[in-house]
């Protein structure tokens, strides 16, 4: 493998990286900036930071997120790993196909129909908009992607761990709970935190199916945007960024770690 | 005392009418759809009985082991368990354990807790499910590895875990499927004596699924031959290599020379073959051939004696030449090719370190062997 740094390959990292970051960069350093004017530097300073922190709106529309992120990740995530058992386990029911084809059509539906439909429904069976419709409506749109992780787990997951604890004396039941699930847990918990970063940065549907009183985190930041863009907003994403940042990287090094351990262990059980 | 073979067994309820049989198959058809993976099969295993079940893939032995332990229900017949009708009874509920070909450990639990699943399961006091748990660690000689989880040990010890696993419940029949399949060699073969000796110490009753030849003589009582859903033979290893009942077994288990041909006369005590290229074949077992009727008579070949002058006093001795020798170290094999066509091969024991008058190839060569020497098979 040629590992050189030729100047086409600076060049070209250079400029993926810009084409990346760069605006995630500049809204970084803006949000530090001393002056209102959001294009303008005026100096060093983290007041937005502080200011952020007494804007009732933003701190209630965080707060909104953050239970409608969980509430609905994990309805969405007992849903979509019941789905995938179903669809893994049980081949031979009528209309599986189509069954399972309808289950993934929310992935490539575009958002503004899903979000549309869901709006309709609602109207049409009187449900008030607010934070119930929200939750339900990102229920919809993220258990699809639970179930896709969940299934891909499962198409190698070894059957005859489960007949072998059956066969040693356990109940279907305790074959699931002590066996299956433990096993599976890592791409349920993935599962989980994908659903949860959806519902997090969902602009679209939240905007048709939430209401007065339940504004969300983007909703309101795509509000206030349209007003003009203050260093309040810069400070909120810069929050959002590091805290979306700090878990990839959390989650990644905890990987690392997990699978280099793997490989030493296996490593020194060969050498017996 | 005569003996089929060279070992005298002592322990043989299946020779003894009033044994009362512990596993029985009685008519048994499995069906996947239009695939009939065991045919109205028939079988009766022994209490302490090391069974072995023989077949290339595909013949029907795992079905039969899983129907037992209750993975799978007979399409038509029943399982008998020390009496019982096994019909409806759900895997859990069985007295019988099964240890896994891919030996399915469960990754998240240490070893002591893997052998304790089954234990708890049972529900038995804690006190007795540790002792249990150490004895089990003993036995496998894995003391120092309770604490470790599957993937930090060597295939031998997690196969070892398997076995202790399977075991520590003391069921009624230990069900073994393809057990040292995943093994080298060497490993196997010391596996398959400790797997002989913890049967003896435990008592219990082992059935066996093997593809390996070698390794269902080396273990078993007794071994059924299957192929395509049936069973071909049911007999001890010796009974298998020594007297086959049928083509299909002759050639399964070990090498084997067959001679097509017509029974030419039949008399008290011999029986007189002309082989369909002219052979002449005296022997003193004719088995249930009739005169006249096609018959194959098939030998091994380490009871084919090479020579390169006519022996004497041979009943049997046909001429050839020299067409292949294959030095193994402990015996030598001779591909002699007839004057009628037909390829015999033979095996000698390199019994001592210098051989007077050795063959090589396109040499003249007499094989020759006793009227004794192999079976005549009808079918």
């Amino acid at each position: 493998m040629n590992t050189t740094w030729s100047r086409f390959n600076v060049t070209s990292i250079v400029l993926g990286f810009a084409f990346l970051y760069l605006p995630i960069v500049l809204l970084i350093v803006f949000s530090f900036n001393e002056s209102k004017l959001v294009t303008v530097w005026g100096g060093f300073s983290t007041k937005w930071y502080v200011s952020l922190f007494h804007n009732q709106g933003l701190m209630d529309a965080t707060w909104v997120t953050a239970r409608v992120g969980v509430i609905s990740a994990t309805v969405a995530t007992v849903l979509g790993t019941l789905a995938a058992l179903t669809l893994t386990r049980y081949t031979r029911f009528r209309g599986r196909i189509l069954f399972s084809g309808m289950v993934f059509a929310p992935l490539v539906m575009p958002e503004v129909i899903t979000g549309l439909s869901l709006l309709l429904l609602f109207v049409a069976v009187g449900l008030d908009r607010g934070f119930l419709t929200v939750t339900l409506a990102h229920i919809t749109l993220t258990m699809c992607f639970v179930a896709v992780v969940v299934q891909s787990r499962l198409v190698s997951f070894d059957r005859s761990l489960e007949e072998a604890a059956m066969d040693l004396g356990a109940t279907p039941a305790k074959t699931f709970f002590q066996i299956t699930l433990p096993v599976i847990m890592p791409a349920i918990v993935s599962g989980w935190m994908l659903a949860f970063t959806l519902s997090l940065d969902d602009l679209v549907i939240a905007s048709f199916t939430s209401g007065p009183g339940a504004t969300t985190l983007p909703m309101k930041i795509y509000s206030q945007v349209r007003l003009g863009v203050t260093p309040e907003i810069n400070a909120a994403c810069t929050l959002l960024i590091a805290v979306v940042a700090v878990g990839v990287i959390v989650a990644s090094i905890a990987n690392k770690r997990r699978e280099v351990q793997r490989q030493l262990d296996e490593q020194a059980a060969q050498r017996g | 005392m005569k003996s089929l073979g060279s070992i005298r067994r002592d322990f043989a309820p299946w020779n003894d009418p009033n044994a009362k049989p512990y596993i029985q198959f009685d008519n048994v058809t499995k069906k996947f759809g239009d695939f009939t993976a065991v045919n109205n099969l028939s079988l009766t295993i022994f209490e302490r009985e090391f069974f072995a079940l023989l077949g290339a893939s595909g013949c029907g032995k795992s079905t039969l082991l899983r129907m037992l332990a209750g993975f799978e229900e007979p399409s038509a017949g029943r399982i008998l368990l020390d009496g019982q009708d096994l019909r409806g009874i759900p895997p859990h509920r069985r007295p019988v354990n099964m240890m896994f070909q891919s030996y399915a450990l469960f990754p998240h639990m240490t070893v002591e807790n893997n052998i304790a699943f089954g234990l708890k399961q049972e529900g038995m006091p804690k006190p007795d499910i540790e002792k249990r748990v150490a004895e089990m660690l003993k036995l496998v000689k894995l003391e120092q590895f309770a604490k470790r989880k599957p993937h930090q040990l060597s295939g031998g010890q997690r196969q070892r875990v398997a076995l202790a696993r399977s075991v520590a419940k003391r069921p009624k029949v230990l069900l073994l499927d393809e057990p040292l399949g995943a093994l080298d060699k060497k490993l196997r073969e010391e596996t398959q004596f400790e797997l002989m000796d913890l049967q003896q110490e435990l008592g219990l009753t082992f059935v066996v699924v093997t593809h390996d030849q070698e390794e269902a003589m080396t273990m078993a009582d007794r071994i059924a031959i299957m192929d395509k859903g049936e069973v071909m033979q049911v007999a001890t290893p010796a009974e298998v290599y020594e007297a086959p009942t049928s083509r299909f077994v002759a050639h399964f288990v070990g090498n084997v020379n067959m001679f097509e041909g017509k029974v030419a006369e039949r008399t008290a005590n011999t029986t007189r073959i002309t082989g369909s290229t002219g052979a002449q074949i005296v022997v003193d077992n004719g088995g249930a051939a009739a005169p006249n009727s096609d018959i194959v008579f098939a030998i091994r070949p380490e009871k084919i004696k090479v020579s390169s002058k006519k022996p004497v006093d041979a009943v049997n001795a046909l001429e050839g030449e020299v067409y292949d020798v294959a030095y193994l170290g402990d015996m030598t094999v001779y591909h002699i090719k007839l004057d009628d066509g037909q390829i015999v091969r033979a095996s000698a024991l390199n019994a001592s370190r210098i051989t007077e008058d050795p063959l090589t190839w396109n040499d003249r060569a007499w094989v020759s062997f006793r009227p004794d020497a192999g079976v005549v098979l009808t079918r």
